[in-house]
């Protein structure tokens, strides 16, 4: 089976690429790049005025199976991940049994497996029922090829227990992912503590609650050497820190998500609930850092922090939603319209925050580029200029909490193909 | 007109004048034999209170009645709500019974902004979490008027726990929109740092702030707060912010003490100072029926009202 991509502006971070060219997919591999490929046999898509990329990778996913599938499964969450243009995806352990065995990660990889739609890995948790005191099997669960072991929403409290983790981390290269929340400083809290949690009389949490624990994980990365990933750092001075100790050598590799880099707790002057994040939106002065972090370097990569629920779990008062919002489907649309277009970042650098970056740091060789001659076909199309508006088309995940239901983004994803087979075409899933 | 009071933020100076104007011409009907009039007759008002409460709900329910509306009392307690029923449905099934008002007192901030959406009533919030109290501002507002000619440069205290008062958020707001000078008084933990913002000066001391005041507004504390370690102890509270007879006599002799109730006696306002002539606690509970009457008035477009009144 051949597929030509024909005459798509490549964008390929990872061989230092940007230009108009075609793409020849033969079974699951790159046959050829290049001007003018000989399409004779192959299916070949007009892919003028697109974009081809590398498929995108997530690390931070909430695909809630087992247990809550209420609110999404394996397989609509990689419905969902295809059709938002990932190839890969990282899904987070806080399922029902916790992913703490290797157990569960066999099950959700077989479920993944079965949906053929996107790879799934699932991360493990660092403590045993994510209690926040005891280590899980981390050997095992390395030697089946678990890559990132995080607590998630559950932010490793213990500097004793982030010490050891780091340190054991060491004898299997695997990173260790800390959602940055010292529980005391941000007790009860619904949004950022500031001038709107001040007006809206809700709790806040301070960006101190993040500061204290990155600092904290910044300075026992240092001690141990160990492998640390920050996910979906909300603060400003949380950028400032991890560009610090990187500069001083540090091993660190930081994310954010889509909507901390588009909106802040001003947007929350409704109360609405589908902007109720963890770690909440902070503001706009942190979303420009953020911004500029990611542009610069000192944060590696976008994470959807895909958080689907159910609609009546949302459908709730304020200080009873669960926090979270859908990424996957809206993410490449978000950083482009909100990032890239008011020219806070190239579009180059978007596809490798999106992809290539995320996938070093899961240590992905499929994903993420280059996109040549015998690599495996892990790719997405899309049109960086389409217009569309959230939730005027049904979402492919469960979840309808999505942040920005209702508002026009530009950039829609239009073919997304997994080692050759393609997972959307023309906008739609394939299966 | 205002479909819904959700936060006083929505009220214009005209508005609140209006509000108040409105609520005159109400106070007399509560002082007759007969204190009810026929305006709201035929209209349905349901008080849906989470929270338990004895003064609003039954001001507003008095408030209702004096104006011949047919009044529903749904609280939490023996209810759907008590069998794990959402706010949305339990909504859904108000708007069904053809609710022309609802008045939600609720524990979660923005409950009341969360409602609208289910209901084609006016939603009145009579309270919601930390957030505000429009109602109660309201009467505040009506209360120190009948002292007091003009609102503007008009000196007001408000001392205790700003930082979990719904009362505070909408006194300050509507006070300094009517051009008086709020200062918020309280340790540094109980005042938002945020509320600068807000057009109030802050006083982390009670007793400089004394002399020059107008009124001086007693906030609850609750005891909880010591617990949490917002302050060392009561007794340290009482005494740095506790209005005492001492410094009752650092005021001025026309200053007013206020207190939205219930009272902590001994803790932010002495007993003796709580039943001194110029402390109006219960003047406030009376003008919140006329107040409240106003408001049910005015939204609801009862008979004689204009459109776009409010």
């Amino acid at each position: 089976m051949k597929t030509l991509f024909r005459g798509g502006r490549l964008i390929d971070p990872a061989a230092g690429r940007d230009e108009a060219v075609d793409v020849l997919v033969e079974d699951s591999l790159v046959a050829a790049v290049g001007d003018g490929v000989d399409g004779a046999g192959a299916e070949i898509l007009d892919c003028d005025g697109l974009v081809v990329a590398p498929g995108l990778v997530d690390l931070h996913a909430h695909l809630r199976e087992p247990g809550l599938e209420h609110k999404e499964t394996v397989e609509t969450g990689a419905r969902a991940a295809a059709a938002g243009g990932f190839t890969a995806i990282c899904a987070m352990p806080n399922t029902e049994p916790v992913a703490d065995t290797t157990g569960v990660i066999m099950e959700v990889r077989a479920r993944a497996e079965k949906a053929g739609l996107c790879d799934v890995l699932p991360a493990a948790a660092i403590t045993r029922g994510l209690d926040g005191e005891s280590l899980v099997e981390m050997g095992e669960l390395a030697d089946i090829g678990v890559r990132l072991f995080t607590d998630d929403h559950r932010s490793v409290q213990s500097s004793r227990v982030m010490r050891l983790a780091l340190e054991y981390a060491k004898a299997f290269e695997v990173v260790i992912c800390q959602h940055a929340q010292d529980d005391d400083l941000s007790e009860g809290w619904q949004m950022h503590e500031g001038q709107y949690s001040a007006l809206l009389g809700l709790t806040g949490a301070p960006r101190e609650a993040e500061e204290v624990t990155v600092a904290r994980d910044l300075l026992l990365a240092r001690l141990t050497g160990g492998r640390l990933h920050l996910t979906h750092l909300s603060s400003l001075g949380s950028v400032d820190a991890v560009r610090h100790a990187r500069a001083a050598g540090t091993r660190v590799t930081a994310d954010v998500t889509p909507h901390h880099l588009s909106l802040a707790d001003e947007d929350l002057i409704e109360y609405d609930t589908n902007k109720k994040m963890n770690p909440p939106l902070r503001t706009p002065e942190d979303r420009s850092a953020l911004q500029q972090g990611l542009a610069e370097g000192a944060l590696d990569a976008v994470a959807t922090d895909h958080a689907p629920h159910a609609v009546e779990e949302k459908e709730q008062e304020f200080d009873r939603s669960p926090p979270g919002t859908t990424g996957l489907e809206t993410a490449l649309a978000v950083v482009l319209t909100h990032v890239v277009e008011p020219g806070a970042m190239g579009l180059t650098r978007a596809v490798e925050v999106l992809s290539t970056a995320p996938a070093r740091i899961l240590g992905l060789e499929e994903h993420g580029g280059p996109v040549q001659p015998g690599r495996a076909a892990n790719l997405t199309v899309f049109d960086p200029a389409a217009e569309w508006v959230v939730g005027e088309r049904p979402f492919h995940s469960r979840g309808r909490n999505n942040a920005f239901l209702g508002l026009s983004l530009r950039g829609r994803v239009l073919h997304t193909m997994l080692r050759g087979e393609p997972t959307v075409r023309d906008g739609e899933p394939t299966r | 007109m205002i479909k819904h009071l959700l936060s006083v933020t929505q009220l214009s100076p005209e508005a609140v004048t209006r509000i108040l104007d409105t609520a005159d011409s109400f106070r007399e009907v509560g002082t007759r034999v007969i204190k009810k009039v026929p305006a709201l007759r035929g209209r349905t008002v349901v008080n849906l209170f989470y929270e338990p409460s004895t003064r609003t709900r039954i001001s507003f329910e008095l408030a209702a009645k004096r104006l011949s509306a047919d009044v529903i009392n749904f609280t939490t307690s023996g209810s759907s709500v008590s069998k794990g029923e959402s706010l949305k449905d339990t909504a859904l099934t108000l708007q069904a019974m053809g609710a022309d008002a609802i008045v939600i007192r609720h524990s979660s901030s923005g409950a009341p902004y969360t409602l609208t959406r289910w209901v084609d009533a006016s939603v009145l919030n009579a309270g919601d979490g930390t957030h505000e109290h429009p109602t109660q501002a309201l009467l505040d507002l009506y209360t120190i008027r009948e002292h007091f000619p003009s609102f503007e440069g008009l000196r007001v205290a408000i001392v205790g726990d700003v930082l979990h008062s719904r009362v505070a958020r909408s006194g300050t707001h509507v006070l300094t929109t009517m051009g008086a000078q709020v200062t918020l008084v309280g340790p540094p933990t109980l005042i938002p740092s945020e509320a600068a913002s807000w057009g109030a000066a802050i006083s982390h001391e009670l007793d400089p702030v004394l002399p020059k005041l107008d009124v001086c507004y007693m906030l609850r504390v609750q005891r909880e707060r010591q617990r949490q370690q917002y302050f060392p102890t009561v007794r340290e509270y009482a005494m740095r912010f506790g209005l005492t007879r001492d410094r009752v006599g650092a005021l001025p002799e026309r200053a007013l003490i206020m207190h939205p109730g219930p009272m902590n006696r001994g803790v932010e306002i002495a007993s003796d100072v709580a039943d001194l002539p110029q402390a109006l606690i219960t003047d406030q509970v009376t003008n919140g029926i006329a107040v409240r009457m106003a408001l049910l008035y005015l939204m609801l477009g009862g008979e004689g009202a204009q459109e776009g009144t409010l």
